[in-house]
């Protein structure tokens, strides 16, 4: 019996495709505007420079590659999780259209120049209101699917899903409130520090709804998949679930700490930080007690990997970030390579690693066959891993250096270095970064290889298609 | 129920999500850019300033350069060139915010205390080649401001913005590149609020001798204040760049102090009394004075 031919999935392949070539397009980029860091004379003006291009990578890789899979990975979860085919598959393909002209859009758009210069939140009005369409459009037909579902109970994947759905949409909808000085250029509606307090409330909380909700959704989905256990325990799960969304909110202000934000706002960001690893453990100690009794699988099986690796990196960063939402540590880090360093744990190791390995997985189910080559993805994995690993710890080491280094005063008080003393410092560290850049691509090659090669295993066995 | 009805969920996610949001960023407006936080000195951006700001934007130079200036020591004592930590105030006119989160490049919130020369030859040599001015520099080339400003949207600008503006500021954009704009932006930046200017006045030592007057004592010190405050337009070897060479000055320390102390603003020469106290600025005289005779 063949149950996977109920569902509709041709958009679940077109957004895995897609997301995966603008994920490309995002580490590129990314070690292109390190190695600028290294070299400037690497910058060619004027659309080529720094500047205009680390927001073509940033946002390549949280609405290219994060949403892109998110999309894809929602259809596939809710589909399963409701036994209910996708409720418009039209709607679905009309949708990953929308997607792939408005990111097109926006790489071209950012590299002439035209921003709204708010992290995250770059493109310009008409973009953004493309964007926020595009969620609604995917929101409505997941939703309606949900509505419309042959199994009553509702796992928990499903109200991580719901929930990214509706927190997304508030986030992205009051942060761009703008008004238009004509198609490419639009003054925000806040200003000065109300405007620093809304970007900010939506910069965190974009991390929230997008790089921690939905990989979540996807992990408690693909674990038990994986390795045939149920979850350990779904009431943890919950309870987890509620605490996690209702403490983001307030956590904000830690972005923003010794800045004229009004002090409360940044002690209450501090605290509600810090409790947040009680609802952040709670997803890394379900899926560690998962594995209860069959540990051995991370040995034998690649898939394992990457969701155990994923969410470990999940229980490193929810630690970190606590951490450095601290004033006193706060001053000394922020501003430096040290938070570089953290973001990219987060999207090289958690979410990526977890996207990796649902993606083998959905590839492998929708082609109805083995993977290519377990030998490539195992290589994949280390690669991946050890391209981040630098990463982020040669960051953390630049960024304790300049920090100290930018802190420290003579005994009558005067500055001991000059700020360009500092970043000669941290120049060595630049050039690893940009190694370690190459490592992480050369792991996302054989990724790409090795679905392109499943994908047509599977179109070449007489298998029966949906 | 909740477990099975996905309407009730979604409006209970959403009352859930929205708590947080009411009260750290929905309420904060009630008295965030209110009467209290209120500075009377800052004033709105001009035409020609507005579209500096817009240039920078456009340029994402908030990739690189934050712009406040916190309130730890390390940060007023940097970045402050005299002006303290940021206030909420000081920024009702930006939409957006340009704080950013990371320092690649020092914070620009009081750059235009730093460099508060009207013809902003700094900033024109440093922008268009920024390594003639500080060698080791990682920032880009941007010698492509040198173009015509574009001016279409320059008065609309203002009206959107609701700030005033007068025909002769209209005017004064004739004629004017991106690097003209970006510069007046750079050089209002920080400069509205009321400054340290008494410590300049302190700054007039009662006698004009220079007690450092053996360099063996100061060198080190001296040189190191000299490569962080001066090289960058005097050269690393006292030869000259931007500002005239020093190598050997013929001034009198008197006169040495007096136009470190309080700068030379018509030639471009920013005043030191806000951030170096007169021990440093008489260190320097005597290795300014080094090899005169």
């Amino acid at each position: 019996m063949k149950a996977s031919t109920r569902y509709v999935d041709d958009s679940v392949k077109g957004f895995i495709t897609w997301s995966i070539i603008w994920g490309t397009i995002a580490v590129v980029v990314g070690i292109l505007i390190s190695l600028q860091l290294a070299w400037p004379q690497l910058n060619v003006a004027p659309y080529l420079t720094y500047g205009r291009l680390r927001p073509i990578h940033t946002n390549a890789g949280i609405f290219g590659w994060g949403i892109g899979s998110f999309i894809a990975m929602f259809f596939y979860i809710t589909q399963r999780l409701t036994k209910t085919p996708l409720w418009s598959p039209k709607l679905a393909r009309v949708t990953l259209w929308i997607f792939n002209v408005a990111i097109a859009s926006a790489a071209v758009t950012l590299a002439m120049g035209i921003n709204r210069t708010k992290e995250y939140a770059e493109l310009e009005w008409p973009l953004a209101v493309i964007v926020a369409i595009i969620w609604v459009l995917f929101s409505i037909n997941v939703f309606m699917t949900i509505l419309k579902r042959k199994e009553e109970q509702m796992y928990i994947s499903l109200w991580y899903i719901m929930a990214a759905l509706v927190g997304v949409t508030v986030l992205y909808v009051v942060n761009n409130l703008g008004m238009p000085l004509h198609l490419f250029k639009s003054y925000s509606a806040f200003a000065g520090t109300n405007d620093a307090n809304v970007q900010w409330w939506y910069g965190h909380n974009a991390v929230a709804m997008v790089l921690t909700v939905p990989p979540l959704a996807i992990f408690y989905y693909f674990l038990p998949k994986i390795t045939n256990n149920p979850i350990y325990s779904h009431r943890m799960g919950i309870i987890a679930f509620w605490s996690l969304i209702f403490m983001y909110l307030w956590t904000g202000a830690h972005h923003l700490l010794w800045t004229p934000v009004p002090d409360w706002i940044q002690t209450v960001a501090m605290a509600f930080s810090i409790m947040l690893i009680a609802p952040s453990w709670g997803a890394v100690i379900n899926g560690y007690l998962t594995m209860n009794g069959q540990w051995e699988k991370m040995k034998s099986n690649y898939l394992v990997k990457f969701m155990i690796v994923g969410i470990t990196f999940y229980g490193l960063q929810t630690l970190q970030g606590p951490m450095q939402s601290i004033r006193s540590f706060s001053a000394f880090i922020h501003y430096t390579d040290w938070v570089p360093g953290h973001v990219h744990m987060g999207t090289m190791g958690w979410v990526s690693m977890v996207l990796f390995g649902a993606t083998y997985y959905v590839a492998t189910t929708l082609s109805d066959t083995e993977v290519y080559s377990v030998k490539l993805a195992n290589a994949h994995f280390w690669l991946v891993l050890i391209g981040q690993l630098i990463y982020s710890i040669t960051m953390w080491i630049a960024g304790v250096q300049q920090g100290s280094m930018l802190l420290a005063t003579n005994p009558d008080g005067t500055l001991h270095y000059s700020f360009m003393e500092t970043m000669i410092a941290i120049f060595p560290y630049y050039k690893i970064r940009a190694v370690s850049g190459f490592i992480y691509l050369a792991g996302l090659a054989l990724f790409i290889y090795n679905i392109y090669k499943t994908f047509q295993k599977g179109a070449a066995a007489p298998a029966v298609k949906a | 129920m909740l477990e099975k009805n996905p309407v009730i969920f979604i409006i209970l996610a959403f009352v859930v999500i929205m708590i947080g949001t009411t009260i750290t960023m929905i309420a904060p407006f009630k008295w965030i850019n209110s009467e209290s936080d209120k500075i009377a000195e800052v004033k709105p951006y001009t035409p020609l300033q507005q579209e500096g700001r817009d240039l920078y934007m456009r340029e994402g130079c908030n990739n690189c350069h934050s712009q406040t200036v916190r309130t730890l020591a390390a940060d007023v004592e940097r970045y402050g060139n005299g002006g303290g930590y940021s206030k909420s105030g000081e920024f009702v006119y930006d939409r957006p915010h340009l704080w950013g989160s990371r320092r690649t490049g020092p914070d620009l919130a009081r750059i235009g205390l730093k460099y508060p020369d009207p013809k902003g030859a700094w900033h024109r040599k440093h922008m268009a080649d920024p390594q003639s001015v500080v060698p080791a520099s990682n920032m880009p080339a941007y010698a492509f401001l040198n173009t015509p400003l574009d001016t279409t949207y320059s008065e609309r600008k203002m009206k959107l913005l609701k700030f005033p503006y007068t025909q002769a500021d209209l005017d004064d954009l004739k004629g004017k590149t991106e690097m003209d704009a970006m510069i007046a932006y750079m050089r209002k930046l920080g400069t509205d609020i009321p400054v340290k200017k008494a410590a300049a006045a302190l700054q007039t030592p009662v006698t004009l001798k220079n007690p450092f007057s053996d360099l063996k004592t100061v060198e080190k010190e001296a040189e190191a204040i000299y490569k962080q405050q001066c090289a960058s337009c005097h050269g690393e070897k006292r030869e000259g760049t931007l500002g005239p060479a020093l190598k050997g000055s013929a001034r009198s320390d008197a006169e040495l102090f007096t136009i470190i102390s309080k700068g030379i603003e018509a030639n471009g020469m920013p005043p030191f009394a806000a951030s170096l106290d007169a021990q440093k600025i008489w260190k320097l005289v005597t290795y300014i004075k080094l090899d005169s005779k």
